[in-house]
């Protein structure tokens, strides 16, 4: 089926840089020429072996790859049912997927002369990998934040700053995730000239989508080698699942898998305190309609109007109205199925993490890991489930403790676990 | 033969520059905005530019960011603001409406009603930022199918080779943005408008009309002598942001109109 290329799930996007309906290039004039003078490069980069040479040089030597595939023993165990494997993209330099991104398009930007890079952020982790790549190479990098998620991420924007970026507090809007993005798009629209916008997500107008997929798919090629070598040549996943913010780290496990029929492929969004008509989530497939925004067409929350809606999450990082339009495509036709899992169930399953593993996972991969607590207990034992820990959980210790309530706020004073 | 089409025709044969004046709909409510816009044919306006108030608008400075805020927070929508041209229109059945905002207000509506809708309510083009030419399938074709004007931003990046593809399916008027940026940020120069639009108006026979950055009577009336026409947002919004009583927003748009019509 893979070779047969008339139908395959892996050709997308077209021309136009859509996927089916979605994707496209709504993007003002101004910035029409220069995206399509990214796709040009992006072309001629993703055709050039140096390119890929250098990429995974670094990936090697800088983020530390392939990161490993891990059996998760006890968590199986205790569910009782699939054989689990977390792939540890959470090890990586800067502890999350973003950075496999960012290298990518940081190179691009070097070979394209441009030498101001700016970025959207929401957890802080895309910023701090921006940051940290920036700083590897001697780039001027600019992060734009709601000041909504600067509170609820203190130690990101420090990190960022201490990795010498210039950290943008957003005020517009309502200072989250979206609105970041709109005043990147406006720094970029003013600077054009030495500005490379290094977007954190499978999202934004085309070739973004399609290149971001291609920067992460090297996680999906690395659980197919390694998963063969743990289980024995030709052994595939039977289920792959990772969470879904903009739909980066999901896309990049998803997309090596597409043309695998026997593989079934699941997306869990945020469904925040659960998904109804209050939009007190995140979830854009399960919750939404397409529309228009951040220059492609894709799933979005909206009013009746085509307002576009602040969703909420506990997790920043999932935190975001849209999705990128290469799943709302699969979801259409139903080749990956999208689930939500609500704040709460995030939680137990982040705790669960901590205990059966000793892995301590940020909150967006503790949602992919909650539906995995849902249908692990009823498949066999010979079902094999890749699921992606695309995060670890340093940058979230202070809000689940909150939530645990579990005051960290005069540690210092000797305070001890007993009270 | 639109509204936009007819006044243009006019002003060539009066051998006079175009004033086009932008406000947001429903800023700061509905009311007050309808009087605002009743007010702009007097105020010599020759092209009203009517914004459609939207969450995200990802080409705007903060002034216009601010009124769509104002708006949708008065309960302004895309069938409000129909409305408020509707009004208008039982007023006035002259002076040019174009409709400028964002894409996904008229999308989720569907692109068919909404057309329907906008003829009816006496909109005569569309300026649709986040559609360059590559998307002309989803409205400027259908616009121009429908009798709308669908009006094309040209900007300073917008370079010759692309230039035709930008002209293509223009009509009304070609909106030069002089600044590569969002709106009410660095402003216009007319020594660097001058050549620009030169270079646009050897390729079109349309009007040439320039927006962003101008603020005062004088660069109106600098800018309009390089082009066609000025184009005047930020400038009047910040006034109505200010509270401004309509009378006096209507008075400092005549001093504005006055600069251009001086060109
Ligand atoms: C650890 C982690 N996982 C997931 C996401 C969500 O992004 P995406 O859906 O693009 O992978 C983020 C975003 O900040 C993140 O930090």
């Amino acid at each position: 089926m893979a070779d047969d290329l008339f139908n395959s799930f892996m050709n997308g996007p077209d021309e136009q840089g859509r996927f089916g309906i979605f994707g496209g290039r709504f993007v003002s004039e101004t910035l029409m020429p220069l995206i399509l003078r990214l796709e040009d490069e992006y072309n001629k980069a993703k055709d050039d072996p140096e390119f890929w040479a250098e990429m995974n040089d670094l990936w090697t030597h800088y983020v530390g790859r392939p990161s490993p595939l891990y059996h998760a023993e006890r968590l199986s165990e205790e569910l009782g049912g699939a054989k689990i494997y977390m792939k540890r993209d959470e090890l990586n330099h800067t502890g999350a997927h973003k950075v496999n991104n960012v290298l990518g398009q940081i190179l691009l930007a070097r070979r394209m002369g441009k030498t101001r890079i700016i970025a959207e952020t929401g957890a802080g982790q895309h910023g701090v990998a921006t940051a940290t790549v920036c700083a590897k190479f001697g780039l001027k990098c600019i992060v734009y934040m709601g000041a909504h998620d600067v509170k609820r991420q203190a130690p990101n924007v420090f990190r960022m700053r201490l990795l010498g970026a210039e950290v943008i507090a957003v005020q517009s809007g309502r200072g989250t995730l979206k609105d970041a993005m709109n005043d990147a798009l406006r720094d970029w629209v003013t600077n054009v000239h030495d500005t490379f916008y290094c977007i954190g997500t499978a999202a934004g107008p085309h070739p973004y989508p399609a290149m971001v997929r291609d920067f992460q798919s090297i996680i999906g090629k690395e659980v197919r080698t390694q998963l063969a070598e743990q289980e024995g040549e030709g052994r595939l996943p039977d289920t792959v699942i990772a969470a879904i913010g903009g739909g980066s780290n999901a896309i990049g496990l998803f997309h090596p898998f597409l043309d695998d029929k026997s593989v079934r492929i699941i997306g869990v969004e945020a469904g925040g305190k659960g998904v109804d008509d209050r939009i007190e989530h995140c979830a854009s497939l399960t919750g939404g309609r397409p529309g228009v925004l951040h220059g492609n067409r894709t799933y979005l929350l909206q009013d009746g109007d085509g307002q576009i809606m602040d969703g909420y999450s506990i997790s920043a990082g999932l935190d975001y109205p849209g999705i990128g339009p290469e799943h709302s495509w699969l979801h259409e036709i139903g080749r990956a199925e999208y689930v939500s899992i609500t704040d709460k169930e995030a939680l137990d399953a982040f705790q669960v993490s901590c205990r059966t593993e000793g892995i301590i996972p940020a909150l967006e991969p503790s949602h992919a890991l909650a539906h995995v607590m849902k249908i692990a207990p009823d498949l066999p034992k010979d079902h094999i489930i890749v699921m992606n820990m695309c995060g670890r959980g340093d940058k979230d210790v202070f809000t689940v403790a909150k939530h645990l309530g579990f005051d960290m706020s005069d540690t210092e004073e000797g305070r001890s676990f007993e009270e | 033969m639109t509204r936009i089409d007819a006044k243009f025709a006019a002003l060539s044969a009066a051998g006079k520059k175009a004033f086009v004046a932008y406000v947001m709909a429903g800023d700061p409510d509905f009311e007050t905005s309808l009087e605002v816009v009743k007010g702009l044919p007097g105020a010599d306006v020759d092209v009203i530019e009517l914004g459609l108030p939207f969450t995200d608008p990802m080409a705007d400075g903060p002034t216009i960011q601010l009124a769509g805020q104002r708006a949708l927070e008065a309960g302004m929508t895309l069938e409000r603001t129909l409305e408020l041209a509707r009004r208008f229109r039982e007023e006035d059945n002259t002076t040019p409406i174009v409709l400028m905002g964002y894409y996904n207000p008229i999308y989720n509506r569907g692109v068919d009603t909404f057309l329907e809708d906008a003829k009816a309510a006496g909109i005569d083009g569309l300026i649709v930022v986040d559609l360059p030419p590559e998307e002309d399938a989803e409205l400027c074709i259908p616009a121009q199918k429908a009798g709308l004007n669908f009006i094309r931003l040209a900007t300073p990046t917008t370079d010759d080779a692309r230039l035709p593809r930008v002209l293509q399916n223009t009509s009304g008027f070609v909106y030069y943005v002089s600044v590569t940026g969002i709106t009410g940020s660095a402003e216009a120069q007319a020594g660097d408008v001058g050549p620009e639009v030169a270079r646009i108006k050897a390729s079109t026979d349309l009007p040439v009309i320039v927006g962003f950055g101008i603020n005062t009577p004088e660069k109106a009336e600098n800018i309009a002598s390089v082009a066609d026409g000025a184009v005047v947002g930020s400038a009047i919004v910040s006034q109505i942001a200010a509270g401004k009583p309509v009378a006096e927003v209507l008075e400092f748009v005549k001093t504005l109109s006055d600069g251009a019509h001086r060109a």
